[in-house]
């Protein structure tokens, strides 16, 4: 099969090393780094959003980002219903591009967090969860200082009906409580996915999760979920 | 020569010369300098650049070994990993920034280390700090040390989250001496390959000169010499001294000076730290034996109206000043406007040895930059030992009577308390996994990246113990370096290389240089015994603060390698039954220990009144270490933990605690030692042990390769249950759950800083 990734990298990006590193050599994949100027992404059959401090995150983080050449082709990949990821800074980067609804705000403690923590998969029908099934509990690092998820009543319910919550912090035994969230997310959101679930947004890093000697390779499933849906779609 | 007034007797002290020093001037100068010209004497002459109350002891250290690529002298030291590629690492102070402001000196420390780093071509993959602060709960200042700690632990966290390196490791300290003197010493480690390595020198007659990165404005001015004395109630007017930092174009200048060294455009490239342009011109052109000639109307400025003297001293950051080679000047500057940043030609390298400067059309300065370096004065200052050896006033620790008799107490006290609780509340701000090398999380004896390019990783820490030193600065070095090596092999590295933080009082007392010559020594002696050269470092003096200095602090970054990533071990028990031993002997070394503050509550003034620390013989300390290597490379143990503050108790609790994928777990204990007390065998801070690990099946083995190594080795008790317990000589010492001792270890710092 066929497939190409692309990892784009905004002035600031700095975990799109590690995307590279992992879709290259744990997903075996042909990868390419994506300057933030580029705008045609049609070689591509998903777009990873990494995470960092794109534009020093000044202003908020995500919110110059989104004005980035490459963030209206993003868009219209998005909309032929190709697979976007946004990961930490991405998912930043995705809520203030209007790809997700909702926005990520300091966190609870006003504190950066750095941790290995635990999420719960919600919905293992995206194409990033087909290889997780319900309620499994995955440990994945998150390390952010906005990930402090909010939106209003009326996003909420309409993210719970259509079954776009996609992770939530839990503890390890995969309760989701107030203890196990690390940021304040409303309902413990740690990923949600766009009405077509062909875009997703997750603050914890899976990338940083695919390796024994990292702690945890509960990663590899999320890439490989959408290595799947890749070779199904093509 | 333009500018100028005449130069006043007045504005020759204001710089900082004495009336020698100013004399030297003259005599370099063969004329009156300009004002500009002073200005770049000031800073380079000063105590921070010059180096010149420590250079007459520095030449002691040991700087050469087989794997040293790059020795000190260079922007950082270069050792070989093999296979082709090497670790470049240094660490340097930031104290006086980080006391005047806290956050920005902080983050300047850390964006300064890491410009070092890759000014020599090498990707920054790990940093670490040591912190010293003064009590949260001191009286007077408890306060202010705990807004300084967080000022601190913020700025660090916004330079290097931002920048994308993990900080991976270090230590945070507590002791009254650093009460309104806190340190902070900053490491950063990059990997380069062997024949892709930089070097500051301005070689190449003709070659253009390249200004590139963030614009100069009026930040940092003197910082240089403001690092260079000691504070008094004014100091906060210094405040427009400490420069301020921006992570995110620190970001895209590595980006962009990687990318341009890939190129082969660059024959030369420095950083501008301390003392800015001229630092960063004068040493390029010392170094290659050149001149240089720049013109400050060129340079990109944030400000409008800076003088010539202003743009030289100026210590905003992220700025590097490049050679390139004659010809591809445009390359390079297309790399960075890629990058959206500035690249200006301002000058060129010119024959000869002099550096000239000039500012809308005119020469404002024409120095000799041989004389500035190798000039520069050097003092062998007045030294006096005798405060230490007449140390007679012992105070009997026997004598002094415990805040608890119950062991079990005393070891919640010693978890508890500020120098051995977690530091989670601090490292867990830092992003410490970024770049996915991480095999180690923080808080371990060392921390360990690996090398992606190879099957290696690279083992670290950093180290300082200025209670040691300033009870006997030499045998405190020797037990600070032996710790630094043996906090490696716990890990699994085989120790390579150190980098060095000296920080001290003011040089100008003779108890204070004879106590930073004992050190050198001390340093000297260990890092021969364990075959780690020193390749970079940094002096820090003048660290007082209304005449009050702090504790001698030498601070040692110890960095050791791990062939196999796959023998990286950790300090936690790993199964129930496992069998828990002690590499290593128990002697009488209760008088300098946490114990003896914490639970018997001697002062730090005591404990140095009582002039005793440990007693380290390296002889024992090297078969320790290289059984424990032998052990761990023959996959034969499954946990090594370095008993330091706290002793034997402590490291024991620490290896039950839970980690990442592994429960707590409880462990029974039988110690054994009939000629010393109790407290001493559970609490004393004997160096050279390492408790370890394993299961039973592999008793037979490790006993043969100890007795092969003629080093010390008992099995002391097993993993079991939820409880710690511990008999002495057959007597119940001390029991407690495994859950409580961890909540109280874990949570007792955070509780503490956000209350």
């Amino acid at each position: 099969m066929n497939m190409k990734f692309g990892v784009v990298v905004f002035p600031g990006s700095n975990c799109d090393h590690d995307a590279y590193h992992v879709i290259s050599k744990h997903v075996g994949q042909p990868v390419d780094f994506i300057w933030h100027k580029q705008t045609d992404l049609s070689s591509y059959d998903a777009i990873i959003i990494p995470g960092g401090f794109s534009y020093g995150d000044y202003l908020r983080a995500g919110a110059l980002a989104q004005f980035s050449p490459v963030m209206q082709s993003v868009k219209e990949f998005a909309a032929q219903g190709k697979y976007v990821f946004g990961i930490c800074n991405g998912f930043q980067i995705l809520c203030e591009a209007g790809l997700l609804p909702g926005a990520l705000i300091r966190n609870e403690n006003l504190h950066f967090v750095c941790k290995h923590i635990n999420i719960k998969v919600e919905n293992p029908n995206t194409p990033f969860t087909t290889e997780l099934s319900v309620n499994e509990v995955l440990s994945i690092p998150i390390a952010h200082a906005e990930g402090n998820y909010v939106c209003d009543d009326a996003t909420y319910n309409s993210l719970e009906e259509n079954n776009q919550i996609v992770f939530r912090y839990c503890d390890a035994s995969g309760e989701v409580t107030s203890e196990a969230n690390p940021n304040g997310s409303r309902a413990n959101i740690a990923g949600i996915c766009n009405f077509g679930g062909n875009v997703i947004g997750m603050m914890p890093h899976p990338e940083r999760a695919c390796e024994e000697l990292l702690g945890s390779n509960d990663g590899r499933d999320i890439f490989r979920s959408l290595t799947n849906a890749i070779a199904k779609s093509e | 020569m333009m500018n100028n007034s005449a130069i006043t007797p007045e504005m020759v002290a204001q710089h900082g010369f004495t009336t020698e020093e100013y004399e030297k001037v003259l005599q370099i100068m063969g004329r009156e300098p300009s004002l500009t010209e002073l200005g770049i004497f000031s800073v380079m002459w000063s105590e921070h650049c010059s180096y010149k109350s420590s250079r007459v002891h520095l030449g002691r250290l040991p700087t050469s070994g087989e794997r040293v690529i790059v020795p000190p002298g260079e922007n950082a030291g270069v050792v070989d990993i093999g296979d082709d590629w090497c670790v470049a690492f240094k660490v340097e102070s930031h104290n006086h920034p980080s006391f005047i402001e806290p956050f920005q000196g902080a983050a300047t420390g850390v964006g300064g280390i890491l410009r070092d780093v890759f000014t020599m071509g090498a990707r920054p993959i790990a940093a670490m700090n040591s912190l010293r602060f003064g009590p949260l709960n001191d009286e007077k200042h408890g306060n202010r040390n705990s807004s300084i700690l967080k000022g601190c632990v913020d700025g660090i966290a916004h330079y290097g989250n931002a920048f994308g390196v993990p900080t991976v490791g270090g230590e945070v300290f507590f002791d009254e001496s650093y009460s309104l003197n806190p340190l902070v010493n900053a490491f950063a480690l990059g990997i380069v390959r062997k024949d892709q390595i930089f070097f500051g020198k301005a070689t190449g007659v003709g070659n253009p000169v390249l200004y590139v990165g963030a614009k100069t404005g009026r930040d940092g001015i003197h910082g240089a010499t403001m690092a260079s004395a000691e504070f008094d109630e004014e100091a906060l007017e210094k405040r427009p001294t400490v420069q301020v930092g921006d992570p995110f174009l620190e970001k895209l200048l590595l980006e962009a000076c990687l990318e341009a060294m890939r190129s082969g455009a660059i024959a030369g490239i420095q950083d501008m730290g301390a003392a800015g342009l001229t630092s960063s011109s004068v040493e390029m052109a010392a170094r290659a034996g050149t001149g240089l000639e720049l013109d400050l109307t060129l340079v990109p400025q944030r400000e409008t109206g800076m003088t010539a003297y202003e743009m030289l001293l100026s210590e905003s950051q992220e700025r590097m000043l490049i050679v390139a080679h004659k010809g591809r000047e445009k390359q390079i500057v297309e790399i960075f406007n890629k990058w959206d940043l500035d690249a200006v030609v301002v000058g060129k390298v010119v024959e000869g040895n002099r550096l000239k400067v000039f500012h809308n059309g005119e020469l404002m300065a024409d120095i000799p930059v041989d004389a500035v370096t190798d000039e520069a004065p050097k003092y062998n200052r007045p030294m006096d030992g005798s405060k230490f050896k007449a140390q007679a006033a012992k105070i009997k620790i026997e004598d002094r009577k415990p805040k608890t008799e119950d062991r079990g107490e005393a070891l919640k006290m010693l978890l508890a308390s500020p120098n051995i609780s977690s530091k989670r509340w601090v490292y867990q701000q830092y992003d410490h996994m970024v770049r996915t090398n991480t095999a180690i999380l923080p808080g371990a004896d060392a921390a360990v990246v690996r090398v992606k390019e190879t099957r290696r990783a690279i083992s670290m820490c950093l180290d300082g113990n200025g209670k040691f030193s300033a009870i006997n600065p030499k045998e405190g070095a020797k037990l600070l370096v032996a710790e630094s090596a043996r906090n490696n092999v716990c890990v699994g590295g085989k120790p390579i290389a150190v980098t060095n933080c000296l920080n001290f009082a003011s040089p100008e007392r003779p108890e204070v240089m004879w106590s930073f010559s004992e050190t050198i020594d001390g340093i000297k002696e260990a890092c021969e015994a364990f075959e780690t050269p020193i390749v970079s470092g940094n002096v820090s003096f003048y660290n007082e603060t209304e005449g009050r200095g702090i504790l001698p602090t030498p601070t040692i970054g110890m960095v050791g390698l791990i062939e196999d990533a796959r023998k990286i071990i950790t300090s936690g028990f790993k199964a129930e039954g496992d069998l828990i031993a002690v590499l290593g002997e128990t002697k009488n070394d209760l008088a300098a220990s946490e114990y003896a503050q914490v639970v018997l509550g001697l002062t730090t003034d005591e404990l140095i009144a009582n002039g005793e620390v440990p007693r380290i013989d390296l002889n024992l300390e090297k078969t320790v270490q290289q059984t424990c290597l032998s052990l761990i490379d023959n996959f034969l143990i499954d946990s090594a933990h370095d008993p330091s503050e706290g002793g034997l108790a402590v490291a024991i609790a620490e290896s039950c605690f839970s980690s990442l994928n592994h429960k707590a777990l409880g462990a029974e204990i039988e110690l054994k030692e009939a000629a010393l007390s109790a407290e001493t065998i559970l609490f004393g801070e004997s160096p050279s042990r390492i408790v370890v690990s394993f299961s039973a099946d592999k008793l037979e083995r490790i006993s043969a390769i100890a007795e092969e190594n003629n080093c010390p080795f008992a099995v002391i008790g097993k993993v079991s249950g939820e409880n710690l317990s511990i008999k002495i000589n057959g007597e119940a010492a001390l029991s407690a759950p495994v859950a409580e001792l961890e909540n109280l270890w874990a949570t007792s710092l955070e509780n503490k800083l956000e209350k």
